[in-house]
């Protein structure tokens, strides 16, 4: 029954912590996204993101007002979400849900981008590029926010966005997108093409 | 002397000529950030008034939001 804390060390006031709730809940439904972009399954995402939310609270002294809750709350995220990897949790599986949806074409566009094939695209790509690519294009974050949030340089953060793009250009542009797991057609074909490109003795032409 | 220096391609934003798809992209992540929250966010939500930050180890994991040690404000 300690309902009463008279010593705590870093005392923060009423009005604070209604302040801190009040920008973690606003926070939520950009968490979710960016978990979603991370791992794919929406059940793990949100899984992730509750996880997220009980750490944050619990850490909340040590959150800086004025200061980005959105960025704050990522860098938990994405350390939860890297724990997780660690304990292969997430294979970065392939969301159905978005298959259905269909990107519209903007005029003057030849073809339409299925959203699920560059969702799928973007779940092939490298853990490290996907979340540089899901921060600053997705998330509006400007090159040097996503590498605070990630712990790195900012040229880092910029030449993972570069390899991101291309890669999923390539990718969507071939529409040789590998299916979520390496026994797919697609990803078969893939691997069989890089070989006989190495065969060929052409690879290093073929990447820039 | 510092003029061998790389001039930066376009600033310091994310404004290098983007591809077609990237406005796909921000259409995934949105979609997702305009969905209805689930109740089990909004259940959270409402418990966590109930629980004390201080006494920190209700969820039982360590409650540091930064494995690495650092924080996103340096």
């Amino acid at each position: 029954m300690s309902d009463s804390d008279p010593t705590g060390d870093t005392p923060r006031s009423a009005t604070d912590k209604a302040d801190f709730k009040r920008e973690l809940t606003e926070v939520v439904p950009h968490l979710r996204a960016f978990a979603r972009g991370l791992c794919g399954r929406p059940d793990m995402a949100d899984d992730l993101v509750q996880e997220t939310l009980l750490k944050a609270w619990a850490a909340q002294d040590r959150f800086e007002p004025g200061t980005s809750m959105r960025a704050w709350t990522f860098v938990i995220l994405r350390n939860a979400y890297l724990t997780d990897m660690r304990r292969n949790r997430f294979r970065g599986e392939y969301d159905e849900g978005v298959a259905e949806r269909i990107l519209t074409a903007p005029a003057g566009q030849e073809e339409p981008i299925h959203l699920s094939d560059l969702h799928r695209a973007l779940l092939t790509l490298q853990p490290e590029r996907r979340e540089a690519l899901l921060l600053v294009g997705a998330g509006g974050f400007s090159y040097e926010e996503a590498a605070e949030i990630c712990g790195c340089a900012v040229g880092t953060i910029k030449s993972r966005v570069g390899r991101a793009r291309a890669a999923l250009t390539e990718m969507l542009a071939s529409g040789n997108i590998p299916r979520r797991s390496s026994d797919d057609e697609a990803a078969h074909r893939a691997i069989l093409e890089e070989l006989d490109e190495v065969a060929a003795g052409n690879l290093a032409s073929t990447r820039p | 002397m510092a003029s061998d220096r790389k001039p930066p391609p376009g600033s310091s934003g994310p404004s290098q000529r983007a591809p077609e798809w990237a406005d796909g992209l921000k259409q995934l992540y949105d979609s997702v950030v305009e969905e209805d929250l689930p109740d089990s966010f909004k259940d959270l939500l409402a418990r966590l008034d109930e629980i004390d930050p201080r006494r920190g180890s209700g969820t039982g994991g360590s409650p540091s939001p930064s494995a690495d040690g650092r924080g996103a404000r340096g």
